[in-house]
């Protein structure tokens, strides 16, 4: 017995466990340092410049990253792509994981986080978009859990239970869809009050539909980068059917990442034209504009293409991640970079060290709870117990 | 002139307001307007033998 | 949420269903709001301004603000372009436009209470107001601290208490609303000695304005600042000068907040009402196909069924067949030796 306990003591001493730790570490004290001395004391956030990385970073590319879960959920549950089915359970549980780590890290930027409930409850402002998103993202947290309680009932062995919420698959996809839709476009929607902060080539009125569209991209590439990953370090939880499935599922999905990126690159050319933007193509935020449009989104829809076409795997894997560095360089554009633009440098943001360590905070105790759960219950296999729904 | 609303933000605040009740009933109407609506579809003979 | 019978009928109207109604759902329908009919403005006339700061001594004593790092009477903080913040809510800014060279032109900043505020509009706790008074006033009862509302304000006003950790507020002027309320002028207007700022009714201030553009057309250029901007503010400004030589932007337009956002909000009932038809569409036609393919998969099936059980019936006759004629002859031959055992029998007998 002892000699186990000392094993399984160097096993948890790994050098990614260690990292974590420190990080983890880190962290807390930042946190206690948020909450007795103020945004002040850990960030770099101004009048100027009231939302900095962790709007930026947390909140838009957190939920464009977790919109895996309803991206596959719709493709498997609404377009009947079942042979799928094995990349639904992953891309739920870190859309549930990333929802939730969103709205956790919230409670970092807001003011008074324990009034975070005030829009429902207390008193309406339904003129806002963040409203708009507020109402969804709880909601959808709420679909999200119920999609993903099966794996946790099949762990637990609760049949019965199991049994209801499978017979509401339908009804909470196609809720979920709904609700994504809605939230990821207002994301976007939220920079439509500031014509005069951001930058004419990012801002449109086609906001909305440009932070859905991508959504969709980031959620595909997603899925796959996540694949990836787990077949690296995870394969032995896997069963044949997830393995068997897995080169179908990134073929399938590399598809439809390369052709929605097509539109999505049709519709940037559109905004352009319809604004009559071309002009500032020429100065320099027009070259980082033409950087993200023909080396963010051009680009991997030509490399998806070129891996579907000749069935590898690599390629398309290793777009998916080049396509997920351009979600985020989008959304930090939009967010950050491309926003205050009309301000003279010395009065823009540059996020203090602190900020940056509570989003590496955040997305490690992502990652700790991914893995703890993955090891434990039926995600990347089906439980003997039960068959597919 | 009586009017309810003298500016653009108290009208949108009203109405967006009804509109989101409407939202919610009309998510949880339609889904019992689909059990309605196919409630009495018969399947053939064969689905159940299965 | 209570719905008055005015207010019902005012949605009826909206939705264009209330034309029986008559003049209220006239009053309704009509979509082109012009604000509180007397409300209140300031009229900055900046040609008068000479920068003593007066105001903002006031407005910190009127709001009961801390103390400033440099007394109001240095006059050396001009120098530098400052905005407000959670400790100021109004400041004064020196420019020095080269046509005006060597004159130098104070402008004076705060809220500009807005008829149609984006920061009302960004609020989703409702916690800011536009005021029949004219002021928007801020609830801090209610503020999350999301901080929507000052990337909303296009004037770049509203400033936070980052350093406070568990109740920070969203500070900005309150146009003097509790002031106003009781008959008083506000702080700023009260303590200007050089009548750059006047405080009336709206209508008044903006006829006002007008007459002094009419009467020193050398004097003024002819705009007043906030009679549109963002679809019309409640701070009015006067200027010798056009405003972008003096730290107002002229490129905001006269759309007011609500509207720019107003075509994405309506898009989110359209997304409720019609994704889950077009959604339960496609899954109906999905499973109808799958149900198809179903179909055809069991016929080919019951048909190679079929024909499987035609020819084993086929082999069962045959091998019956054979196995009647492998019995006939069994029992011939059998038949067959027993008689010749009884002929060998009988012959054994007779010898």
């Amino acid at each position: 017995m002892s000699d186990e306990k000392s094993l399984s003591v160097n096993k948890a001493l790994t050098p990614f466990n260690m990292v974590a730790g420190i990080i983890l570490l880190i962290g807390m004290v930042i946190t206690i340092l948020r909450f007795t001395g103020g945004l002040a004391a850990v960030s770099n956030l101004t009048d100027d410049n009231p939302w900095g990385i962790w709007i930026g970073f947390d909140l838009l590319c957190g939920v464009a990253l977790a919109a895996g879960g309803y991206v596959t959920s719709a493709a498997v549950y609404i377009f009947g792509l079942k042979r799928y089915h094995s990349a639904v359970r992953p891309a739920i549980l870190t859309g549930f994981l990333g929802y939730a780590l969103v709205v956790f890290a919230l409670h970092y930027d807001v003011g008074r986080p324990w009034r975070l409930p005030y829009p429902f409850i207390v008193q309406q402002g339904t003129t806002s978009l963040l409203f708009e998103v507020g109402a969804c993202v709880a909601l959808y947290l709420t679909v999200l859990f119920i999609e993903f309680t099966p794996a946790v009932m099949e762990w637990l062995g609760l049949k019965r239970a199991r049994t209801i919420v499978v017979r509401l698959t339908m009804l909470l996809t196609i809720f979920g869809v709904v609700l994504s839709t809605l939230h990821q476009s207002s994301l976007g929607a939220l920079y439509l009050i500031a014509p005069s902060k951001l930058h004419p080539l990012w801002y449109s009125t086609y906001l909305p539909v440009y932070f859905f569209v991508s959504s969709i991209i980031a959620g595909l590439s997603m899925v796959l980068f996540e694949s990836t990953l787990s077949h690296h370090y995870f394969s032995h939880k896997m069963d044949k059917t997830h393995l068997a499935e897995a080169d179908n599922v990134t073929l399938g999905f590399g598809k439809a990442a390369s052709l929605v990126l097509a539109g999505y690159f049709t519709i940037k050319i559109i905004g352009i034209a319809i604004a009559d933007n071309w002009h500032y193509l020429t100065t320099g935020y027009g070259a980082w504009f033409l950087l993200e449009l023909l080396g963010f989104v051009a680009l991997p829809c030509l490399m998806y293409a070129v891996g579907v076409r000749d069935r590898n795997v690599k390629l398309i894997r290793w777009t998916a991640g080049w396509t997920i560095l351009g979600i985020v360089l989008n959304r930090l554009n939009i967010s950050l970079i491309a926003f205050n633009w009309q301000l003279p440098s010395s009065q823009r943001y540059v996020p203090h060290w602190m900020e940056i360590m509570v989003s590496v905070f955040i997305v490690t105790i992502g990652i700790l709870i991914f893995r703890f759960i993955v090891t434990r219950m039926p995600i990347m296999y089906e439980h003997p117990d039960y068959h597919s729904h | 002139m009586p009017c309810e609303f003298f500016t653009l933000q108290d009208f949108m605040t009203y109405t967006k307001g009804i509109t989101y009740i409407l939202m919610l009933v009309s998510l949880c109407a339609i889904t019992g307007f689909w059990l309605f609506l196919t409630e009495r579809d018969t399947d053939e003979p064969h689905h159940h033998s299965k | 949420m209570s719905l008055t019978r005015r207010r019902f009928l005012g949605w009826m109207g909206a939705a264009g269903a209330g034309t029986l109604v008559g003049r209220q759902a006239e009053a309704a329908a009509n979509v082109h709001f012009t604000g509180y009919p007397d409300s209140f403005a300031v009229l900055h006339d900046i040609t008068l301004c000479v920068g003593c700061r007066s105001c903002e001594a006031a407005c910190n004593t009127v709001n009961e603000l801390p103390p400033p790092n440099r007394p109001f009477k240095d006059l050396t903080v001009l120098d530098q372009h400052r905005r407000t913040t959670s400790k100021t809510y109004t400041v004064v800014n020196r420019f020095q436009p080269a046509s005006q060279a060597p004159k130098s032109i104070f402008v004076k900043k705060q809220c500009n209470h807005c008829l149609e505020p984006a920061c009302a509009s960004a609020c989703f706790v409702r916690a800011f107001k536009k005021s029949p008074e004219g002021a928007v006033t801020y609830d801090p009862t209610v503020c999350v601290g999301c901080r929507y509302c000052m990337v909303a304000c296009p004037f770049e006003i509203p400033a936070y208490e980052y350093e406070k950790a568990l109740d920070p507020k969203v500070m900005k002027c309150t146009m003097c609303h509790p002031r106003v309320k009781n008959g008083q002028l506000p702080g700023c207007v009260q303590a200007c000695p050089k009548e750059a700022l006047t405080f009336g009714k709206r209508k008044d201030i903006l006829n006002i304005a007008r007459e002094r553009i009419h009467k020193y057309p050398q004097r003024y250029i002819d705009h007043i600042y906030g009679e549109s901007e963002m679809g019309g503010t409640s701070w009015l400004y006067l200027s010798s000068v056009p405003f972008s030589q003096i730290g107002m932007r002229e490129d905001l337009g006269t759309t007011p907040a609500p509207e720019l956002t107003s075509g994405a909000l309506g898009a989110v009932p359209i997304v409720v009402g019609l994704w889950p038809v077009l959604l339960t569409g496609i899954y109906a036609i999905t499973q109808r196909k799958e149900k198809v393919s179903a179909e055809e998969q069991r016929l080919a099936v019951s048909q190679a069924v079929e024909h499987a059980r035609q020819s084993a019936e086929l082999d069962m006759v045959r091998a019956m067949e054979k196995a009647e004629k492998d019995k006939e002859t069994a029992i011939k031959q059998a038949v067959k030796k027993a008689m010749d055992e009884a002929v060998k029998a009988q012959q054994e007998v007779k010898a």
